[in-house]
């Protein structure tokens, strides 16, 4: 209904971005001089190797860590620097890597958390929308009444995504979400997303590993490097919306591919090398 | 009723009960010596048990059998009732502030190895009278299960429960009772059915010592009155005392935890 208005909303910028973490006194760069952009609606990608600090910033973007150096901006004003560290809060939303639907409440009772306990919508107003936002994405309604471990890590994926939705979010945080899943399972979420992102256009940052995910589902794909985490390269992907799976074998796609595969392989190999883990 | 007879479970278990009661009348039947033949077989304790009037005064159809049950049972649901109350509020104080856990762990792991007998000279001592000191006894034990589950239950909560909870605009108390207690109640059950055990073998014991009613001080007074029927009963109301007190805590349990059984579709 008002998705034009809506996407206006939910631009972020990110400046000079630092975070020093020191365990024991031993200070680690995770994050250094890292700048980007992401316009309103738009759809980014955030490509790196393990450890190389991707996890890191979109947990400063959520709230749950604090810059050292720099700034980060929503909508021009700035929100997380050295000196403030915003709360999470359901204007950025994440969805989390291993699934973070909570268990012992339904699929309905997941999905109206959020506007329910902030008291945006009464519980009644929260289930019909509730219900409309998992019909549209993907006929998910039908399992409202069940217990998320009921469903298949598919379907527990997109209902989490729906419950963040829910909340309006300026932004939406997706921590790597298809990590674990098989390859078939992993392109019906990728053609899943692109149509819910179609419907609800908001700001996306995608976390992956994955560049051909990355490519195929972003507006624009942000190569890290390995710590201390910058970018590397910005890809403006030319494909255009909507997208299909026949995409991966046209000229276009294999050609950005081919520009910025040598500098993702380049940082894997060297946080390879080093035997980088996880940070956060 | 049809499908119980069927289930191999169902044989089994009765298999079991069949081959103790088959070593029970052995020994005492069979078994050579003096003191294993003062001992009444099986069947000479059901006929004591059942019996409108027992030769020691102990039976289902006496009033004393249900005033020693009442006694125990009112310790025991009082003792647990305290250390519920007690223990998950103290556990979920200690898994929540780290600050607050500096303080009790060490209290808490020097106090838990005490055994409770240990306790029932100060308890008699300190307290208003012998009903207090069992209680007491019989808590103790209780208590230290319950809080120490509960407090393993808040940290085995996943970190991403809480931070999605915060996105999703949680305050602290939506915290505490959408994520914190829902998230530890499996292991706060656990907790609550070792509380249960620990209640009711530490009645038994204080009972023994500092009671004048109740099925441990039964088992003790028969003991004294060299009245073995009566000591065996006793034994076995508590078993199925203790039986009954367990099935009722997994009961509530998995009624407060339906997402957990339908999520793995079994009941266990």
């Amino acid at each position: 209904m008002s998705t034009a208005t809506e996407a206006r909303h939910g631009g972020l910028s990110v400046r000079r971005a630092g975070k020093i973490y020191d365990p024991g006194g031993a200070a680690v760069v995770a994050l250094e001089e890292c700048t980007f952009d992401v316009a309103p609606g738009e759809f980014a990608a955030i490509v790196g190797p393990s450890g190389c600090g991707k996890s890191t910033l979109l947990n400063i973007i959520a709230g749950f860590d604090r810059l050292t150096s720099g700034e980060v901006l929503l909508d021009d004003a700035p929100f997380a620097t050295s000196a403030i560290a915003p709360p999470p809060g359901p204007d950025r939303v994440v969805v989390f890597q291993n699934g973070a639907l909570f268990p012992w409440m339904s699929v309905l009772e997941n999905v109206i958390y959020g506007p329910t306990r902030q008291q945006v919508l009464t519980a009644h107003a929260a289930r019909d929308k509730a219900m409309d936002m998992l019909r549209r994405c993907g006929g998910l309604d039908t399992a409202a009444e069940r217990f998320p471990g009921q469903l298949s890590s598919g379907m527990q994926r997109r209902v989490e995504i729906v419950r963040a939705l829910m909340n309006e979010p300026r932004v939406l945080l997706l921590d790597e979400p298809f990590r674990a899943m098989d390859t078939v399972s992993k392109a019906a979420m990728h053609r899943h997303l692109l149509e819910v992102h179609a419907l609800y256009p908001k700001t996306v940052i995608f976390i992956t590993h994955d560049l051909e995910e990355a490519i195929y589902l972003a507006d624009t794909v942000y190569v890290m490097t390995t710590r201390p985490g910058r970018i590397k390269r910005a890809l403006r992907v030319s494909l255009e919306r909507p997208r299909s799976r026949d995409m991966l074998a046209s000229q276009a796609y294999l050609e950005m591919k081919r520009q910025v595969a040598a500098d993702v392989h380049e940082e894997a190999r060297k946080a390879f090398e080093r035997g980088e883990r996880e940070l956060a | 009723m049809g499908a119980v007879l069927r289930s191999r479970k169902f044989w089994l278990m009765l298999a079991g009960y069949g081959l103790v009661l088959a070593i029970w009348y052995a020994s005492v039947k069979w078994v050579p010596l003096k003191s294993f033949t003062r001992m009444p077989d099986p069947l000479g304790v059901i006929r004591e048990w059942m019996s409108p009037e027992p030769a020691y005064g102990i039976s289902i159809f006496t009033a004393a059998y249900y005033k020693h049950i009442f006694a125990s049972t009112l310790r025991a649901w009082t003792a647990f009732a305290l250390a519920l109350g007690l223990g998950i509020p103290l556990g979920i104080l200690m898994g929540w502030s780290s600050r607050f856990n500096a303080y009790a762990e060490a209290l808490v792991g020097l106090l838990r190895p005490v055994p409770p007998l240990a306790w029932v000279p100060l308890a008699i001592l300190l307290l208003p009278g012998a009903e207090a000191a069992v209680v007491f006894v019989t808590f103790l034990v209780a208590f230290f299960a319950t809080t120490l589950n509960t407090l393993v239950g808040v940290h085995a909560i996943d970190a991403d429960h809480i931070r999605a909870a915060k996105c999703l605009g949680a305050t602290r108390r939506d915290l505490l009772f959408d994520v914190i207690i829902p998230g530890a109640l499996p292991q706060i059950f656990t907790g609550l059915q070792i509380a249960m055990g620990a209640a009711w073998f530490s009645l038994a014991a204080g009972e023994m010592i500092a009671a004048q009613y109740g099925l441990g001080f039964l088992i003790m007074d028969a003991y004294n009155l060299i009245q073995y029927p009566t000591i065996v009963i006793a034994m076995g109301t508590l078993g199925l005392m203790g039986f009954i007190s367990s099935a009722v805590i997994r009961q509530t349990g998995d009624r407060l935890m339906r997402w957990r059984l339908e999520a793995t579709g079994s009941a266990r």
